[in-house]
């Protein structure tokens, strides 16, 4: 079973498309991970010039990052010894979301997510995410398949 | 449960996911659901889950590889709930 630590240092995104800081629970239920949006992310400058606001695709992939890589990586580990784990990339297959608020620069957010079905390297989870008073931002489901990186 | 009502009723889960509407127009048991419907490997799995729910019966994960064509599909089905 790989530690929240470990399962951390196995998520293939790196900066600046890495958007989990850390992971406040992991179970073979549930993940909880959090972010905090810098103020100087690249997208921002775009997004919008002089207005700033975190787009609502980076917001499916923060959702994404702990409730299919990090929990993906998760239960995968329960199944193969961790140098196996780390030959497996999740790959995003499709999602359905609504988003409620927008989150500004320097908001940390919290993503909730609690599976759905993990069968044959396909994970489908329920996510949320809130800001952290727990103000609901954006939520729905989001699935993602385990393929081996070479395939990918 | 007659394999025409099987039929059917496959047919009915394989709508939402078939990408080429030419096939799934010309349906039969010969169609494979990746080569002709252009169903893709993460939505398989979305289909056989949905075929456990709608028939009520459980798909190993051997007896999933093992369906390619709609006929496939038929005929485990058929075979788990006679």
């Amino acid at each position: 079973m790989l530690t929240a630590e470990e399962v951390l240092d196995l998520i293939p995104q790196q900066p600046p498309f890495r958007f989990i800081d850390r992971l406040v629970e992991l179970s073979e239920s549930t993940a909880v991970g959090e972010y905090t949006f810098r103020v100087d992310e690249n997208f921002y400058q775009g997004h919008f010039p002089g207005n700033p606001v975190t787009p609502g695709v980076i917001l499916v992939e923060t959702m994404c990052q702990t409730g299919l890589v990090a929990m993906g990586i998760y239960l995968l580990g329960l199944e193969l010894p961790r140098e196996e784990v780390a030959k497996t990339i999740t790959l995003f297959t499709d999602a359905e979301v609504e988003f409620a608020r927008v989150v500004p620069p320097e908001a940390t957010v919290r993503v909730t997510a609690e599976k759905l079905f993990w069968r044959r390297r396909k994970l489908k989870s329920k996510v949320t995410l809130t800001l952290a008073d727990g103000t609901y931002v954006a939520g729905g489901t989001v699935s993602g398949m385990g393929v081996s990186r070479e395939q990918s | 449960m007659e394999n025409q009502d099987v039929f059917d009723k496959v047919v009915e889960i394989l709508k939402p996911f078939a990408k080429n509407e030419e096939a799934l127009g010309n349906i039969s048991l010969e169609t494979s659901l990746q080569k002709d419907l252009e169903v893709n490997s993460a939505r398989l799995v979305d289909i056989v889950l949905e075929i456990e729910d709608s028939f009520d019966i459980e798909v190993s994960d051997d007896d999933a590889d093992g369906v390619n064509t709609v006929g496939d599909a038929v005929k485990l089905i058929v075979a788990a709930t006679s």
